[in-house]
C-alpha cells in the first residue's frame, strides 16, 4: 500500500506530540521509525492505524484520505508492544479472530490459520494459551494474528522491546525475512538504532515530534542532515574548539561552529606510524577498554577527549602513550547550517616524487 | 501467654458477634416447633413480603448490572469524557457509600413524594413512585449502585485497552469486541458484583423503610416485616423470616467465595 502523510499534528492537551510531519512510503517497503522514547513515534503509528485521531493533517492510503475511517476499515495489521494477545483464547483462536469477524467459512479459516501457524513456526502450539508461550512465540502469534485478514499495511510498535537480548537478533532476522516473503508494506517503531539499521529498508528519524530525516540507513549515516541525526546515529563526540584542530582551521571562520566526530573518522598511530604526519595532532592515550573484537581508546588531544577504536592486530597501546591523531573528517554545525568537512591537509601539500 | 489470651479473646468476640445471633435466630424460629416456623413464613403478609423482596432483588440486580458495567466502561475507556468530568463522576459513584441509606430514602421522598411537583405529575399519570414498588426499587438501586462499578472498574483498568484496540484493528466493532474480548475478562468481576448487589438489596432496610411507608401486604419487604414483627413482640415469626434471609446470605457468601477465587484465576 502506498502511504502519504501530510502536515500531521497531534496534541495531547498542552503537549504537542507530533509536529507537522510529512512523508511518503512506497508499496512493499519496510520502514523503521527511529528516535528517543517519548518522541512521538508511537503516536504517528497509532494515527496511521486509526487508534488516535490527528489534530490536523491528512493521511492517505492509495491516494485516498482515510482520516475519517475507523481502524476496522483501514485494512491494517497492528502488532502491539506487549502483543495484546487475547489471553482467554488459544493461539488458534487468536489468529482466527480477524477471519471470524469477516464471517469466513470454517474451512477457509482453518486453512488460513494453519498456513500462518506453519509460516510462523508455531505448529504444535495451536491449542496453547498466551501465558503458556515464551516471549518470542507470543510475538509470532501477534504477527500471525495481524497478518491473518491479509492487511495491506503492517504496523509494529516496538516489536522486540519485550524480548530478551539474546533471541532479539534472531527474531529481527526472522521478521525481516517474513515481511519480505509476504511482501507487505510495513512500518515499525523502535528506539534501538542497531535494530532500525539492520531491519529497515528506510529509516525515519523522529525527535520531539518532528521528522528529522528520512532515508536509507547508509544515507543517514553518511549524510546526516541535522545535528540531532548526526549525534543519534552511530557513536560520536562533540568537539567545541574544532577550529584549533589541524586541517579544520576553516571552521573557525564561522563563529559558534562545533564538530561531531565519530570514532571511525579518527586514525591513531605511534609517532611515525601515520604517513600524513603534517595532518596529525599529538595526543595522549587516557584509557583503554577491551571490547571483545577491538580496543576502544580514549584519547586526550589538548583538553578535548576523543574516542576511537583500534584493531587488536596493531601494537598494543598503554595509558599515557603519546600518539599521533589523524581526524579524517568531521560533521560541522552551527546555528544556521551543518556540513561535512574533510581534513584539508590530507592531500599532502608537499608530495615527494621519487 | 499474652498471645494466647488475645487469640482466645478474638474467638470470643467473633462468636458473640456472628455465631450467637445465628444460633439464636435458628432456635428462636423453632421455639414453637416446625409448625410455628411454617406458620410464620406462610402468613399472607410473610409471603407477600418475601415476594416483594424477590422482585426488588431481581429488578435491582438486573438494572445495576447493566448500568454499572456501562458506567464502568465509560469511566475507564471513553475518550469523549474529559478527565475532570471523569473524576467528578467517579467520586459521585461513591456518594451512596457516604450517605446513610435512610437519608438516601428521604431524598427520594423529598424529590418524588406525592407532595412534590414531579411526584404529583407522576401520580396524575397514574404512576405512584413513593410508597409503592418503583420508589422501593429506586431506593435500593441508590444504595447498591457503587457495588458493580467498583468491582468492574479496577478489572477494566488492569486489562488495559490494548486487547480491545487489537480487536478493532482486526475489524471487530464495539459490540463484537465487548462480548468476545472484554466480557471474558470482566465476567468474574461482574458475577462478584452481582452477588454483592443481591446480598445488599436482600438486606436493605433503612432506605426502603423510609420510601415504602411499610404498609402490610402492599409495600412491606422481608426486612421491614421482621422489624414490624419485633415491634409487635411476635418473636417467633420475626426469627422465622430472619432465618430465611440468613439462609440466603450464607448461600450468597459461598457463591461469593467461589466467584472471588475464579476472579483471581482469570
Amino acid at each position: 500500500m502506498h502511504i502519504e502523510v501530510r502536515n500531521l499534528n497531534k496534541n495531547f492537551g498542552d503537549f504537542h506530540a507530533v509536529r507537522d510531519v510529512s512523508f511518503e512510503i512506497e508499496k512493499g517497503h519496510l520502514i523503521g521509525l527511529l528516535g528517543p522514547s517519548g518522541g512521538g513515534k508511537t503516536s504517528i503509528l497509532r494515527m496511521l492505524a486509526g487508534l488516535e485521531t490527528p489534530s490536523s493533517g491528512d493521511i492517505l492510503f492509495h491516494g485516498k484520505r482515510v482520516n475519517d475511517l475507523p481502524p476496522q476499515e483501514r485494512g491494517i495489521g497492528f502488532v502491539f508492544q506487549n502483543y495484546a494477545l487475547f489471553k482467554h483464547m488459544t493461539v488458534y483462536d487468536n489468529i482466527a479472530f480477524g477471519l471470524k469477524v469477516k464471517k469466513q467459512s470454517k474451512e477457509q479459516i482453518r486453512e488460513r490459520v494453519m498456513y500462518l501457524v506453519e509460516l510462523t513456526g508455531l505448529k504444535g502450539f495451536e491449542h496453547r494459551y498466551a501465558h503458556q508461550l515464551s516471549g518470542g512465540q507470543r510475538q509470532r502469534v501477534a504477527f500471525a494474528r495481524a497478518l491473518a485478514p491479509e492487511p495491506q499495511l503492517l504496523l509494529l510498535d516496538e516489536p522486540f522491546a519485550a524480548i530478551d537480548a539474546k533471541i532479539r537478533t534472531e527474531l529481527r532476522t526472522w521478521l525481516k525475512e517474513m515481511i519480505e516473503r509476504v511482501g507487505i508494506t510495513s512500518i515499525f517503531v523502535t528506539h534501538d538504532q542497531e535494530e532500525a539499521i539492520e531491519v529497515a529498508d528506510e529509516i525515519m528519524i523522529i525527535s520531539k515530534g518532528r521528522l528529522e530525516q528520512k532515508g536509507s540507513p547508509w544515507d543517514i549515516y553518511k549524510n546526516p542532515q541535522t545535528p540531532f541525526v548526526a549525534g543519534f546515529i552511530g557513536e560520536s563526540t562533540i568537539v567545541d574548539n574544532i577550529g584549533e584542530f589541524k586541517g579544520f582551521e576553516d571552521a573557525a571562520s564561522s563563529p559558534g561552529t562545533k564538530a561531531l566526530i565519530r570514532p571511525e573518522y579518527i586514525e591513531i598511530g605511534k609517532p611515525g606510524e601515520i604517513k600524513l604526519a603534517s595532518a596529525t595532532l599529538p595526543g595522549i592515550v587516557k584509557h583503554l577498554h577491551f571490547r571483545g573484537s577491538e580496543w576502544m581508546v580514549e584519547l586526550l588531544v589538548g583538553d578535548t577527549k576523543l574516542i576511537t577504536y583500534r584493531s587488536l592486530e596493531k601494537e598494543v597501546l598503554h595509558p599515557g602513550d603519546k600518539v599521533s591523531v589523524l581526524v579524517h573528517r568531521a560533521y560541522l554545525f552551527n546555528d544556521n547550517d551543518s556540513w561535512i568537512a574533510e581534513n584539508t591537509l590530507k592531500v599532502d601539500p608537499m608530495p615527494i616524487h621519487i | 501467654m499474652m498471645r494466647r489470651l488475645w487469640i482466645t479473646l478474638t474467638y470470643i468476640v467473633f462468636a458473640l458477634l456472628l455465631i450467637a445471633p445465628l444460633v439464636k435466630i435458628f432456635t428462636g424460629s423453632w421455639a414453637d416447633g416446625l409448625n410455628g416456623f411454617v406458620e410464620a413464613i406462610t402468613r399472607p403478609q410473610s409471603l407477600h413480603a418475601l415476594m416483594m423482596t424477590a422482585i426488588i432483588v431481581v429488578v435491582v440486580t438486573a438494572l445495576n448490572t447493566i448500568f454499572g458495567v456501562m458506567l464502568a466502561l465509560y469511566l475507564v475507556r471513553a475518550e469523549w469524557i474529559s478527565p475532570r468530568m471523569k473524576r467528578l463522576l467517579n467520586s459521585l459513584v461513591d456518594l451512596p457509600f457516604a450517605v446513610s441509606p435512610v437519608i438516601g430514602g428521604l431524598m427520594i421522598v423529598l424529590i418524588l413524594g406525592p407532595n412534590t411537583v414531579i411526584g404529583a405529575m407522576f401520580e396524575d399519570a397514574g404512576f405512584k413512585i413513593v410508597y409503592a414498588l418503583p420508589g422501593m426499587i429506586l431506593a435500593t438501586l441508590f444504595v447498591t449502585f457503587p457495588l458493580m462499578v467498583r468491582e468492574v472498574m479496577p478489572v477494566l483498568q488492569e486489562i488495559g485497552a490494548q486487547q480491545e484496540e487489537a480487536a478493532s484493528t482486526l475489524g471487530a466493532y464495539s459490540w463484537y469486541t465487548f462480548w468476545k474480548v472484554t466480557w471474558p475478562s470482566i465476567r468474574w468481576g461482574v458475577i462478584y458484583g452481582v452477588v454483592l448487589t443481591v446480598a445488599r438489596s436482600l438486606g436493605e432496610f433503612g432506605a426502603v423503610l423510609v420510601v415504602s411507608g411499610n404498609i402490610m401486604n402492599k409495600t412491606q419487604t422481608a426486612t421491614t416485616l421482621v422489624y414490624q414483627d419485633v415491634e409487635n413482640f411476635n418473636v417467633v415469626a420475626a426469627n422465622g423470616i430472619a432465618l430465611v434471609l440468613a439462609a440466603f446470605s450464607v448461600g450468597l457468601l459461598l457463591l461469593m467465595e467461589w466467584a472471588k477465587k475464579r476472579k483471581e484465576v482469570h
